[in-house]
C-alpha cells in the first residue's frame, strides 16, 4: 500500500521535473544538504592539487613561469591587433547598420571533482545563485572552447549538460565557409556527431567548427568541435560525421560561465534577448 | 511504539551517509561502468538485518537524495530504491537464511531490477542508454556483497544496532 502510494509520488515527481519548473525548490534544498557530501568527495583531489602546487620545486616553477611569460607576450601581442580589429569591425558593422558585439561578462568557476550519473555527462560546479545570476541554461566554456551549459542552479552549487551527454544538441557552423549543423553529444568523451548533412555538404576533416549562436544559448563565435571523422555513403542519405570538442571536457578544473550579450538589430529587437532576461 | 529500545541510528544513518559518498567518488572513464550501486547494497543488508526499522519509506527518501545528488530525474532513483526497498522486505526472512552466494544472487537481481527501472525511466524522457552498458554495475554489486555484508555485520554486533 505504501510502496503503491510512493511510486505514485515518484510518478508525479517525475513528470513535474520533466514538464515543469515546480520542483526546482525540492531540488535545491535537498541539494544544500548533500553538498557537503559532494564537498568532501572532492577533497583529496582538491589537496592532490594543492600539494602538487606547495611542493612544487623551484625549477619547475620557474620553466612555468617562463613558459607562461612567453605566452603572455605572444597574446599581448596579439590583443594589440584584435583592439584593432575590432574597432574596425564595429565601425564596419555600423556602416552596415547591423547589430553591434558587445562584450560578454564572464565569471570563474571551479569543477568539483565528483562523478554522477553514469548514464549521463553531466558536472558540477562551485558556484551557485547565491554567488552570482546564474540561470538554467547558461554556457560555460574552458580556455580552449564550448563545454556544455547549466541545467540546474542550486543555492551553493550548480550542475552542467557537457556537450557530449547524449541529451546534448548544439548549433554550429563550420568557420571555414559558414555552413550550419548541429552538434550532438554521442554519452562517449570526445565524441560528438553531426547528423542530416548531405554526402555532398562542404565539409573536411579538421575543419573547425564554431558555435553559430542560433537557438540563443550559446553566444556565436566560440571553438566547440573539430571535425575527425567524414564517411560519405553513397546508399545512406546522410553522410556520417565525427567531431572532437576542443574545450578539455575530462580535463580542466577551471571553467567560465558565460553572459551572453545580446543588443537590438536596428530594425527589430534581438529575438534572443527576450530569453536571456526571462529568466531570473 | 515498539517494545524492544531502539539503538544505534547513527550507525545506519552513517552507513547510508557513506554509501552516499562512495556512489559518486571520481573514477576514471570505463571503471565509472563498474561502480557498485553502493547505496543498494547498503539498503538491503539494513532492510534484510532489521526489517522493522528500515521501511519502504525510507529507500525512498534515500532515492531522492541520490536523485539530487547524481542530478537525475526526481523520483528515478526513489521509485527503484522503494521497490528495492519492498522486496527486500518481503523475501527478508527467506533471504536471510540463503548462503552467501545466493544472497549475491538476489542481490544480483534486485539491482538488476533497480538499474532497468532507471533506464525505462530514461529511455522514456530523453535518450536511452544500451541495455548492456547496466549489466557491469550489476555484476560488481554482486560481487561486493558478501564483503558488505560481512563488514556490516560485524559493524552492526560491535555497535549493538538493533
Amino acid at each position: 500500500m505504501r510502496l503503491l502510494l510512493l511510486a505514485a509520488l515518484s510518478i508525479t515527481l517525475m513528470t513535474l521535473d520533466q514538464r515543469t519548473d515546480y520542483v526546482r525548490n525540492i531540488r535545491s534544498g535537498i541539494a544544500v544538504l548533500v553538498y557537503p557530501i559532494q564537498y568532501l568527495v572532492s577533497l583529496p583531489a582538491d589537496f592532490f592539487d594543492w600539494t602538487a602546487d606547495a611542493f612544487a620545486s623551484r625549477e619547475t616553477l620557474q620553466v612555468n613561469n617562463d613558459e607562461l611569460q612567453r605566452e603572455n607576450q605572444a597574446l599581448r601581442s596579439q590583443l594589440q591587433k584584435l583592439t584593432f580589429i575590432e574597432a574596425e569591425n564595429r565601425h564596419l558593422r555600423e556602416l552596415l547598420q547591423s547589430s553591434k558585439r558587445v562584450g560578454e561578462k564572464v565569471l570563474i568557476a571551479e569543477l568539483l571533482a565528483v562523478d554522477l550519473d553514469p548514464f549521463s555527462k553531466v558536472v558540477v560546479i562551485n558556484k551557485g545563485d547565491r554567488d552570482d545570476l546564474l540561470y538554467r541554461g547558461q554556457p560555460i566554456v574552458d580556455a580552449r572552447g564550448v563545454m556544455g551549459k547549466l541545467i540546474h542552479v542550486n543555492p551553493y552549487s550548480s550542475t552542467a549538460m557537457l556537450i557530449t551527454d547524449p541529451n546534448h544538441a548544439m548549433p554550429v557552423q563550420v568557420l571555414r565557409n559558414g555552413l550550419r549543423a548541429v552538434a550532438v553529444g554521442h554519452g562517449q568523451d570526445g565524441l560528438l556527431e553531426i547528423p542530416n548533412l548531405p554526402n555532398n555538404a562542404d565539409i573536411k576533416v579538421g575543419d573547425l567548427l564554431v558555435t553559430s549562436g542560433l537557438g540563443c544559448v550559446f553566444p556565436a563565435g566560440y571553438p566547440a568541435a573539430r571535425v575527425t571523422e567524414v564517411t560519405t555513403n553513397p546508399a545512406l542519405p546522410f553522410a556520417r560525421i565525427r567531431a572532437e570538442p576542443i574545450a578539455w571536457l575530462d580535463r580542466s578544473r577551471e571553467v567560465l560561465l558565460v553572459w551572453p550579450a545580446v543588443s537590438d538589430l536596428p530594425q527589430m529587437a534581438n529575438p534572443c534577448k527576450f530569453e536571456v532576461e526571462e529568466v531570473p | 511504539m515498539s517494545l524492544t529500545q531502539h539503538h544505534g541510528g547513527w550507525v545506519i544513518t552513517l552507513s547510508f551517509l557513506l554509501a552516499l559518498a562512495l556512489s559518486i567518488v571520481p573514477l576514471p572513464g570505463l571503471m565509472e561502468m563498474l561502480r557498485p550501486e553502493w547505496v543498494t547494497l547498503v539498503l538491503i543488508y539494513w532492510c534484510m538485518a532489521l526489517p522493522n526499522r528500515v521501511s519502504v519509506g525510507i529507500g525512498w527518501l534515500l532515492g531522492l537524495v541520490l536523485d539530487v545528488l547524481r542530478d537525475t530525474l526526481i523520483g528515478q532513483y526513489a521509485l527503484a530504491l522503494a521497490l528495492v526497498a519492498f522486496l527486500t522486505l518481503h523475501l527478508h526472512q527467506r533471504i536471510r537464511v540463503f548462503p552467501l552466494w545466493q544472497q549475491a544472487l538476489s542481490i544480483f537481481v534486485l539491482t538488476m531490477l533497480q538499474n532497468l527501472i532507471v533506464l525505462w525511466i530514461k529511455g522514456l524522457t530523453g535518450h536511452s542508454p544500451d541495455f548492456w552498458s547496466i549489466l557491469p554495475s550489476a555484476f560488481t554489486t554482486m560481487l561486493v556483497w558478501p564483503l558488505i555484508y560481512l563488514l556490516l555485520r560485524q559493524v552492526r554486533r560491535a555497535y549493538h544496532v538493533v
